[in-house]
C-alpha cells in the first residue's frame, strides 16, 4: 500500500460548483492583464451588435407567415381557412399575415406574447392538435383565448391597421355605418365583439354571448 | 350529261348552304354570339346590392331577399352568422328584422322555442341581390295588377 492509492475523497457537487463560481467571479471582476480597454470596449460593442441583431433577427423569423405555416397544424387548419377571406386577398392587395393579428407590434407586448407562445411549442411537441379532429375539439378553447386577448387589449391588433378615427362612415354600407356609429365610436363595443370569425372558421358557438 | 350537270349543281348548292350555315352566328340573350361548341368569356362579376333597404316582395309567400352583402358569413353546424343579428334576442341591438315566426314551426305545425332545424340554413331560400342588367326580359305581373285588370272598376 503506497500513498498514491490513498486518494482524497472528491468534494461534493455543490462544493465544486461553488468554488467554480468563486473562480469565475474572480476572473470577471479583476481587470484584464492581456487586452487593452479599447479592445475590450470595441469587442463588447461588436459582440453586442451581433448578439442583439441575431436575437432580433431570430425573433423576426418567428414572426413570418412562412414560419407559422411550416407546421401542418397551422398550414392545414387556420391558414387554409384564412385563404378565402378578405384579409388574404382583396382589391388593394394588402395581406394581413398571421403575426399582424396574433402578435402585438409593440416590443414589450411582443416579448410577453412570445414567452407565452412557449406553451404552444410544448403543445406542438406533444401533438395537442396534430390531427384535424383534435384541432376541431380544441378550437373553441383556442378561440376563446384569442377573443379574450382581443377584448382585453381593445382589439389592438385590428387597430394597428383599422382606426376608428380614420374610418369614413359615408364610404361604408348603411348597415356598417349605423353599427359603427352606435357601438364603435361610443366605445361600447370593440372590434372583436362583432367581428368574430372574419379570418378563420368559427367553433361551435353555442353558449358564446351574442350567438345562437 | 344532264344528270352529271344536275349532280354538280347539287353539290355546289350543298357546299354553299353549309358554308352559309357555319358562318351564321347564333345570337342569344344569355350566351351572346359564342358558337354552341365553344365557351365564351365569362361575364364580369357584378357588385352586390348593399343598401340595407327592404325590397318589395313579388308575392306574399316570397322569401324576402337579403338587401346586404353576406360575403364570408358562416352558416354551418357550428354557427350561423345571420342569427347573430336576426335572432329574436339580438334584434334590439341590431335593429334587424326578426326571423319570421313561421321559422319556429316544425313540420307538424308545432311551435318550437327557437328556430326549427329545417329553417336553419337561411340561404336555401334567402339570397342577396346583384346589381346587374337582366340578359332576358321578364313580364311577370303581380297579383294586385292582375286583379285590377280583371276588375277595372277597382272592386275585388
Amino acid at each position: 500500500m503506497t500513498g498514491l492509492d490513498q486518494k482524497e475523497p472528491r468534494p461534493g457537487f455543490a462544493k465544486r460548483a461553488w468554488s467554480f463560481l468563486l473562480e469565475l467571479l474572480d476572473v470577471l471582476i479583476k481587470p484584464s492583464t492581456v487586452f487593452g480597454l479599447g479592445v475590450l470596449v470595441i469587442a463588447g460593442f461588436v459582440a453586442g451588435i451581433i448578439f442583439w441583431g441575431g436575437f432580433n433577427t431570430a425573433l423576426e423569423v418567428t414572426n413570418t407567415e412562412k414560419f407559422c405555416t411550416s407546421c401542418h397544424e397551422m398550414r392545414d387548419n387556420v391558414f387554409a381557412e384564412l385563404k378565402s377571406t378578405i384579409h388574404f386577398t382583396n382589391r388593394s392587395g394588402v395581406r394581413a399575415t398571421c403575426p399582424d393579428c396574433h402578435v402585438p407590434h409593440n416590443w414589450t407586448d411582443k416579448i410577453a406574447r412570445k414567452m407565452q407562445a412557449s406553451q404552444e411549442v410544448w403543445g406542438k411537441l406533444f401533438g395537442y392538435i396534430n390531427t384535424r379532429e383534435k384541432f376541431q375539439d380544441k378550437r373553441l378553447e383556442l378561440a376563446l383565448h384569442e377573443w379574450a386577448r382581443f377584448k382585453a387589449n381593445d382589439s389592438l391588433e385590428c387597430r394597428n391597421c383599422h382606426s376608428a378615427d380614420s374610418m369614413d362612415v359615408t364610404k361604408q354600407s348603411p348597415r356598417a355605418a349605423v353599427a359603427h356609429e352606435r357601438y364603435l365610436f361610443t366605445g361600447e363595443k370593440t372590434c372583436i365583439d362583432c367581428h368574430k370569425g372574419i379570418a378563420h372558421h368559427l367553433p361551435d358557438m353555442r353558449g358564446v354571448p351574442g350567438w345562437q | 350529261m344532264v344528270r352529271k350537270t344536275a349532280i354538280l349543281f347539287l353539290a355546289i348548292a350543298i357546299a354553299a348552304g353549309t358554308g352559309a350555315l357555319a358562318a351564321e352566328t347564333l345570337e342569344s340573350g344569355l350566351r351572346g354570339s359564342t358558337p354552341l361548341n365553344e365557351e365564351g368569356p365569362a361575364p364580369p362579376m357584378t357588385p352586390m346590392r348593399n343598401t340595407a333597404e327592404k325590397e318589395v316582395r313579388n308575392y306574399p309567400e316570397q322569401p324576402p331577399v337579403i338587401p346586404h352583402s353576406i360575403d364570408g358569413y358562416q352558416i354551418d353546424l357550428h354557427s350561423n352568422k345571420c342569427l347573430s343579428c336576426h335572432a329574436r334576442a339580438r334584434t334590439a341591438e341590431s335593429q334587424a328584422p326578426m326571423v319570421s315566426i313561421t321559422h319556429f314551426m316544425d313540420r307538424d305545425g308545432q311551435f318550437l322555442a327557437s328556430i326549427s332545424p329545417r329553417r336553419y340554413f337561411c340561404t336555401e331560400c334567402h339570397v342577396p341581390q346583384n346589381v346587374t342588367n337582366p340578359p332576358v326580359s321578364n313580364d311577370f305581373v303581380d297579383i294586385d295588377t292582375m286583379l285590377s285588370r280583371a276588375a277595372p272598376d277597382g272592386r275585388r
